[in-house]
């Protein structure tokens, strides 16, 4: 069977296919990738599927502005409507300086939850 | 009246990348001029990444692809007001500029480059029939609600028009708990990136209807339903295919449109496809010393696409700058 998927890496959007292959090292032939990164995240898709979750939370005494914040890499596919849960209990307090973390090692992934923008 | 060498209109992706290069090519005397509170233009709300994988070889937040600017600026020690409109700019480069405290003043320069950016069409330049409940937003008032001011547009959404922002935005309020029930697209391809169609529609099971528009839009006070219909080839809904659909939100995502009306005030021709000012291999305008970039220009997909252009209109407005001593 072949599973046709749009590469998400970056705005190019090659048109990925997926095939099982036992003899290959990685147990599945990937074509119409125009870079490496295509067949990374195409395997990824297949074995544990991640996304990078970029959302806002709350500052500490600022009403009616949000910081963003993003994950510094993938999380597991399945859990990021849980995460979001988690992320909308957090309140970040001033200053703010982008890339401090806000939760560490999210799922003991080693992926970390930074503030994308700074903040006095 | 203050004179500059330079004075940038906009202080988006456009403006901070021409300031910057024109300060690297020896000019001075810059002003930046922003009508917002802070710099860094529509990115400061986009808070999804994707930006910045051409010019730094990372995925970064729109943010944070900003905020990289905003320092190289400051470090540059270039000069920069915000909450500072630009009403009028004149022939002879005068501009008359307002600010919430300083008040109303006409400041001149040798050069001034247009980084003014672009505007969504909203429901006028839509012509949607049906009634003018509240609920009816465009996606990037929605995006600036959400992720810039924190507050919540809605519990059932529709989502008029398949462009980016629209795509961007159905998944950042499903991800905020909102249900988005349909995309609807008139033509018979979606006009975003397949990229968005993937991680923010079908990642979430989010059905796109191609070939399908809005025929009526029902509600008092606040939006009840819209009444989704199929389109034939001339783009005309088809009675028999109506379909009411329930949502307190309507969003529409159809379109970016250059902003020029500063531009005519200076006397600059727009081109009638692109909507942005008639610029030559220099993108200088028709009026000397008159610059242009970044989605002024025409709507640009990619922010690093903007930036390459602002460094082109920094250097050459140098150029030109330099050439007049
Ligand atoms: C609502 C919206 C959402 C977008 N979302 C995305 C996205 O998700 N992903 C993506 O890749 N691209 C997105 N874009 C495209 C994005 O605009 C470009 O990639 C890039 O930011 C354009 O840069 P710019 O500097 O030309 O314009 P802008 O970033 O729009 O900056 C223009 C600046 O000029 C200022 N200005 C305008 N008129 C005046 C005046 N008269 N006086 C003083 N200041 C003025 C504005 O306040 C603004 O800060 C979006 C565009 C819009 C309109
Ligand atoms: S395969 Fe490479 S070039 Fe193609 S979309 Fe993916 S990351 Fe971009």
């Amino acid at each position: 069977m072949i599973i046709e998927k749009t590469c998400i890496v970056c705005p190019i959007g090659c048109h990925l296919k997926i095939e099982k292959k036992q003899n290959s090292e990685s147990g599945y032939e990937i074509t119409g990738n125009n870079c490496p990164r295509g067949e990374k995240y195409a395997l990824k898709e297949m074995i544990n599927p991640e996304r990078i979750v970029t959302s806002t939370i709350k500052i500490k005494d600022l009403k009616n502005l949000m910081l963003p914040v993003k994950t510094t890499d993938g999380i597991p596919k399945d859990k990021v409507l849980d995460f979001m849960k988690e992320v909308s209990n957090y309140e970040a307090i001033r200053p703010i300086k982008r890339g401090d973390i806000i939760i560490e090692n999210i799922y003991g992934t080693g992926v970390n939850l930074v503030a994308a923008k700074t903040i006095n | 009246m203050k004179n500059y060498d330079l004075v940038v209109v906009g202080g988006g992706p456009a403006g901070l990348g021409a300031a910057i290069k024109a300060r690297e090519n020896g000019i001075e005397n810059i002003l930046v001029l922003e009508r917002d509170h802070e710099l860094g233009g529509i990115l400061n709300q986009c808070i999804h990444n994707g930006f910045g994988l051409h010019v730094f070889n990372e995925e970064l937040t729109g943010p944070e692809y900003a905020e990289i600017f905003v320092e190289k600026l400051r470090e540059s020690k270039i000069e920069y007001r915000t909450n500072t409109f630009v009403l009028n700019i004149s022939n002879n480069k005068v501009l008359d500029i307002i600010n919430d405290e300083t008040g109303f003043e006409k400041i001149e320069a040798k050069a001034v480059i247009l980084a003014m950016g672009c505007r969504e069409r909203s429901r006028g330049a839509l012509k949607i029939p049906g009634t003018r409940p509240s609920g009816v937003l465009t996606a990037g008032t929605a995006q600036r609600l959400v992720n810039i001011n924190g507050y919540n547009v809605g519990k059932e959404i529709v989502i008029l028009g398949s462009g980016d922002i629209g795509l961007i935005m159905a998944r950042r309020l499903t991800l905020e708990g909102a249900k988005v029930k349909l995309v609807l697209e008139i033509m018979d391809k979606p006009s975003g990136l397949e990229r968005n169609i993937n991680q923010c529609l079908n990642d979430f099971d989010i059905p796109l209807r191609l070939s399908h528009t809005i025929s009526d839009i029902k509600g008092n006070d606040r939006v009840e339903s819209v009444v989704v219909a199929q389109v034939d080839e001339n783009l005309n809904p088809i009675k028999s295919t109506e379909e009411e659909i329930k949502c307190d939100t309507l969003i529409l995502s159809v379109g970016l449109i250059p902003e020029n009306e500063l531009s005519k005030s200076a006397g600059v021709l727009i081109d009638s496809k692109s909507n942005g000012p008639i610029v030559d291999e220099n993108l200088e305008t028709n009026v000397r010393g008159i610059f242009a970039c970044g989605n002024v220009l025409h709507v640009h997909g990619l922010v690093d696409n903007v930036t390459k252009e602002s460094y082109i209109a920094g250097e050459k407005a140098a150029d030109y700058i330099k050439a007049l001593a």
